[in-house]
């Protein structure tokens, strides 16, 4: 049995624009230790899918209107409000995007982090502190004494998302959500903070859910890949197979779009065309049709829907009527 | 810390000094002096002689530079003279009226602060909900009824109501005694007009407190502290208020400074003698240095709640730093 279930997750927003599906019936899983990696633009869903995981939309405007996440067996959108707020920070711990204003500017790192482990294990406060310390340690903080005083402003944006992923790990989690962990960090500091991500769920034995839309992050770090495009999944598979066998139009645009290094000096990246759709206004066919370069009257009678496809090795599944001839194409 | 209140404390004698040479020149720039009103309010024809006669006894004769050095010479050595008009010194014209003032701002600051933070946070976490829609009504209707009025309607709501429950009407006590001589009868007077105004000015206050409790609702380590599966009650409290407590510490600082000198119209309805109707009957005797000196009084009211209000910052706000 999977560790995380999700099937057919619908989250819908209201807007003054009329009801919009941010998330419009995804499904995946994720095994135990494993590193699955959501990828996509901005508004495509993707931290709308994770923060539904925990049920920290934010309702109204939000709401998670159909589908089921079963995590360790439980169904989490059954669970009443108490049972949920047991899982948070226990069994799921979150590492936010933003580390700069996502700890409380007012309380010290010592409280924000004790406050979650005294929350959840039955333990007194001295041997909370002891864990708070451990975990300042685990997570690379020098004078991990110090830094328990001290308050979120006294730390560099690096340091801060040390300390979120610290919190997300003090009691100890069967699943780590990461929603763009390094995005507002120095690229120098984004590789440290992924490694230790890596190492210490590894270490810990836990399974990562990173939402990105750092292709690199994906290549290097997690086994399987999703690729979301408004509001849904267009293609799955293995890092490998989406970085080098990609089947949808999309997720090729997506890699001849960010720089290579594998590639010669003064290769031109290939943008996408055109903007993301506008999320109200779906139409019954495929959603990235007018931005495709592969497009054929097909797509505008129908939705593809995400099957399995040809490929190397397993389990790659791809949303494109064309995706055989994508393959062809590459081969 | 304490460096930082001695310069705050340095800091106010340029405030007092500037507030002083206001006040100073606005009371001798009104036409008459206290002399006119003191001699033509027997009726009688005002001889120049007399007037020349009063006039030296209050120090009136001498040139403004010298009044003015004479006023703040009083002051830096603690001896504020006496009043023009009743001729006591001005600490026994003021003191009681000053405890009372006081009194009636520290008990309606109180009300106001234990009605306000509790509606105002019940009102941004049930935001757009009857409750909210009760709470705001409460403050609209607060900020709408003046505190004098309010305080008619407790009055003839007392009368009636002793009047129906023991046949006989009970009207609160006339007379002031200082709450440690006789704390019943003092609390059994100053509870209404505590009341009265606290109502306002909780009014404010609730709205602040919502309105800056919906703004730090949506801070993203709000969701941080949802993340890690807190009770809603300790995102609330420890989390989301003390972050919204800065707007609104600030707010009470500003209303509590303007009780001890504001309340003129509310002082009159519940009897009470205090700072506000000295004020006005200083103003309209020309009382040169009473009102100099009530003026001091609030100003040095108004420094020290400041102080107090920047310090309390600190403390809800480890980012503010003083040294």
């Amino acid at each position: 049995m999977a560790l995380l279930e999700i099937r057919d997750l619908v989250t819908q927003f209201d807007t003054t624009a009329g009801t919009v599906q941010a998330v419009d019936g995804i499904s995946y899983t994720v095994e135990e230790g494993e590193t699955v990696a959501v990828v996509g633009e901005s508004g495509c869903g993707k931290s709308v899918s994770a923060l539904s995981v925990l049920r920290l939309i934010p309702n109204p405007p939000g709401r998670i209107a159909g589908g089921s996440i079963r995590f360790m067996g439980r169904d989490l959108l059954s669970l009443d409000e108490e049972e949920i707020r047991e899982i948070r920070g226990r069994d799921i711990g979150m590492v936010f995007q933003e580390p700069m204003t996502s700890l409380n500017p007012v309380l010290s790192v010592g409280v924000q982090l004790t406050e979650t482990i005294l929350r959840h294990r039955d333990v007194p406060s001295a041997a909370a502190e002891e864990r708070a310390l451990d975990l300042l340690r685990m997570v690379g903080i020098s004078e991990p004494e110090r830094r328990l005083r001290q308050y979120p402003h006294h730390l560099s944006g690096g340091m801060r998302q040390r300390v979120m992923i610290a919190l997300a790990l003090s009691c100890e989690p069967k699943l780590i959500i990461a929603d763009e962990p390094t995005t507002a960090l120095d690229v120098t500091i984004q590789a440290q903070i992924l490694e230790l991500m890596k190492d210490l769920t590894k270490r810990l034995g836990a399974s990562l859910i990173v939402i990105t839309h750092n292709l690199g992050v994906v290549a290097r770090y997690a086994d399987r890949v999703n690729v979301m495009y408004a509001g849904r999944i267009i293609e799955s598979g293995s890092a490998r197979q989406i970085y080098h066998h990609p089947r949808h139009p999309y997720t090729l645009g997506l890699l001849a779009s960010v720089p290579r290094l594998d590639q010669p000096r003064g290769t031109r990246l290939v943008p996408i065309e055109g903007q993301p759709p506008d999320l109200t206004r779906l139409d019954g066919g495929c959603s990235f049709r007018p931005r495709c370069r592969f497009v054929e009257p097909a797509c505008a009678e129908a939705r593809p829907p995400l099957v399995r496809v040809e490929s190397v090795g397993s389990g790659h599944d791809a949303a494109c009527f064309r995706s055989a001839a994508l393959g062809e194409a590459a081969a | 810390m304490s460096k930082y209140v001695v310069k705050r404390v340095l800091l106010m004698i340029p405030t007092i000094l500037g507030a002083g040479i206001l006040v100073f020149l606005m009371m001798r720039l009104l036409p008459g002096d206290i002399c006119l009103i003191r001699i033509a309010g027997d009726g009688m024809g005002v001889s120049d002689e007399a007037l020349a006669r009063c006039r030296a006894e209050f120090g009136l004769d001498k040139p403004l530079w010298a009044q003015f050095i004479d006023f703040a010479v009083g002051y830096a050595t603690f001896d504020f003279g006496k009043s023009m008009w009743t001729t006591n010194p001005i600490t026994h014209e003021i003191g009681l009226r000053f405890q009372l003032s006081l009194q009636i701002a520290i008990m309606g600051t109180i009300t106001a602060v234990a009605i306000a933070l509790p509606l105002g946070v019940i009102s941004a976490i049930r935001q757009n909900t009857w409750m909210d829609y009760v709470v705001r009504t409460f403050a609209i209707a607060g900020i709408a009824i003046p505190s004098f009025w309010l305080g008619i309607m407790i009055i003839l709501g007392m009368l009636i109501l002793t009047q129906i429950w023991f046949g006989s009407p009970w009207m609160l006590p006339v007379e002031y005694r200082p709450i440690w001589e006789d704390p019943l009868h003092n609390l059994s007077q100053t509870i209404w007009p505590a009341l009265a105004t606290g109502y306002r000015y909780s009014a404010v206050i609730t709205r602040m407190t919502r309105s800056a409790m919906l703004e730090v609702l949506r801070e993203d380590y709000i969701r941080t502290a949802r993340a890690k599966g807190l009770m809603e009650k300790v995102i609330r409290t420890r989390h989301a208020l003390k972050n919204a407590m800065l707007p609104v510490v600030t707010l009470i600082g500003i209303e509590f400074a303007f009780l001890i000198g504001g309340l003129v119209v509310t002082e009159q309805v519940f009897n009470l003698n205090g700072l506000g109707q000295l004020f006005v009957d200083a103003v309209n005797a020309h009382d040169y240095t009473l009102v100099q000196a009530l003026v001091m009084l609030v100003v040095a009211v108004f420094v020290v709640t400041n102080l107090v209000v920047d310090l309390v910052y600190a403390w809800f706000d480890p980012r503010i730093h003083y040294s």
